[in-house]
């Protein structure tokens, strides 16, 4: 049932997209354009089959830096979400540093942590770090301190601790805050690695799409360019399926499942 | 009445509230509750009864006067889990089982495992939820979920018991089962109550005695007593005797009701 709602759901977007790879061969048919500039639909499959295995590769490594990106993220954005909930202070004097994650030029700063923390796989996860923490600080934020006053009466009335709030309140309540702020990073910290990669690519043999993207450019192989590109998107949309996913069975008790009791 | 004259258990003198921004909700408050009572509290919208629980639960302060709880004050009272409150909503906690939720009180004042889930099976068995103990809150009625509240209040067996309007959104039918519940729990159990509501019928069928509390700044403007015979259900409601008194009491609340035409917060 649900399945055969999902492939509903997926039915309109599929036939545009379809629609839009006979439009794109035919207008290339027409015009004939050089392939090095735009190349037919055909030829990117083409292109994509033959370095399946490069493709492939290429996505798994910018994968581990997106993940590992989303995990940093969760990690530190958590932990300043929950000081930013527990110290007004704190949050009044570190917020305006917070929105600087948010507007800072990510093209900017890549170089910059190349050259302090040299290329590879950590310069990559720090720059997907930086372009997705933003969303779980906020929302983290957001649902840790936006409790329903009758719960906090409730907890009054028992005269919780503050860590006893914290525990047994603020941060199973903040769930669904940190979930919705967990799938807009997903999709970040993929342009975060990817992003990364142009500036710290893993080295020749050990390419991300990133670099991969970067040196087919460089070489005019347009077909490869464009297969890379559709990898890098299909990876931000596993990503943010994953995580969406993994949220919804998250919040699974919410919306009233059987629990255990003890 | 031949029994002993209980001692006062909630004793108000001179007791105001203002809050922060000026407004003053509660003023010139005399009250005595005595033990084992229950006490219904009506009054027009916004005139302080909420806050007049809320002060006997330590969640409010006065401003004027003095509240005691068993000659104590609220919040110390509150302290050693001799009073509970029941919120206007259910309040459970949605990550949380039924069983869980009931016996949060307890986990936060400590108490050892074992005496929690002992104390959370006897209270969802004393409200019929013994079987939805596993079950998480989103599964239940609205009914229910006020249930699972009413027993959450009582996990800790307190000698007070506020209730802040805890049926008012509930339909009429399942409103009057969960008022039977209600007083069959305090018969049974005998706590005192302070339960505010805004519907005659309600205030007439729980209490003892019926506060009516004017327009705010709220003052009490009728202390009626209510004669009819216990246990009470709600089929008494339709009685020629239960009607005398609700129109009593709606005779004073009408008189303590402001001026307006369009009010229908005033419900029976």
């Amino acid at each position: 049932m649900k399945l055969a709602s999902a492939a509903r759901a997926a039915y309109p977007p599929l036939l545009v997209f379809l629609g839009f790879l006979g439009l794109w061969q035919l207008a290339c048919a027409a015009l004939a354009l050089p392939t090095y500039l735009v190349p037919t639909p055909a030829e990117v499959a083409r292109q994509a089959v033959e370095h399946a295995g490069e493709l492939a590769q290429a996505a798994l490594l910018t994968a581990i830096g997106a993940l590992g990106g989303l995990g940093a993220s969760l990690l530190v954005g958590g932990l300043v979400a929950v000081l930013f909930s527990q110290s007004r202070t704190a949050a009044r004097s570190l917020y305006p540093y917070a929105i600087f994650l948010q507007t800072v030029p990510i093209v900017a700063v890549a170089p910059l942590i190349v050259v302090w923390f040299g290329t590879g796989l950590q310069s990559v996860i720090l720059t997907a770090a930086i372009l997705s923490v933003f969303p779980i600080i906020t929302n983290g934020t957001t649902g840790l301190v936006r409790v329903d006053p009758q719960l906090l009466e409730l907890f009054a009335m028992s005269d919780a601790s503050r860590l006893q709030l914290l525990l047994k309140l603020r941060l199973p309540g903040s769930l669904p805050y940190f979930v919705a702020g967990a799938k807009i990073s997903g999709g970040l910290a993929v342009i975060g690695a990817i992003v990364g990669e142009f500036f710290a690519g893993f080295g020749a043999d050990d390419l991300g799409l990133g670099a991969l993207i970067l040196q087919t450019s460089g070489r005019l192989q347009t077909a490869y360019l464009f297969a890379a590109i559709f990898a890098a998107t299909l990876l931000g949309l596993v990503l943010f399926g994953a995580v969406a996913l993994l949220g919804e069975l998250a919040l699974r008790r919410w919306r009233g499942r059987e629990l255990s009791v003890h | 009445m031949t029994e002993p004259v209980p001692a006062p258990h909630l004793e108000a003198r001179g007791l105001g509230v203002r809050f922060p921004g000026g407004v003053q909700a509660l003023s010139d408050l005399d009250l005595v509750v005595r033990r084992g009572e229950l006490l219904a509290i009506i009054g027009p919208s916004g005139c302080g009864k909420s806050t007049l629980l809320r002060v006997a639960a330590g969640l409010a302060p006065a401003s004027a006067g003095l509240l005691t709880v068993a000659g104590e004050p609220p919040e110390r009272a509150r302290a050693r889990r001799a009073v509970a409150f029941v919120f206007q909503d259910p309040t459970l906690l949605p990550w949380r089982s039924l069983h869980a939720n009931v016996r949060l009180p307890l986990e936060l004042a400590r108490v050892p495992r074992a005496e929690q889930d002992l104390a959370a099976d006897a209270a969802l068995a004393l409200v019929g939820l013994s079987e939805f103990a596993a079950a998480a809150p989103s599964a239940l009625s609205g009914g229910m979920k006020m249930r699972a509240s009413l027993a959450r209040a009582l996990v800790g067996r307190p000698e007070l018991l506020l209730l802040d309007e805890p049926f008012g959104a509930l339909d009429e039918l399942t409103r009057e089962r969960l008022n039977d519940e209600l007083l069959r729990l305090w018969e049974r159990d005998r706590f005192t109550a302070l339960a505010v509501t805004h519907s005659v019928a309600e205030a007439v069928l729980l209490g003892d005695r019926v506060l009516v509390l004017s327009a705010r700044p709220g003052r009490i403007v009728a202390d009626i007593r209510v004669e009819l015979p216990r246990p009470r259900r709600a089929a008494l409601v339709g009685s020629p005797e239960f009607a005398a008194v609700a129109a009593e009491v709606r005779a004073r609340l009408r008189a303590a009701a402001p001026p307006d035409p369009s009010d229908l917060s005033v419900r029976t």
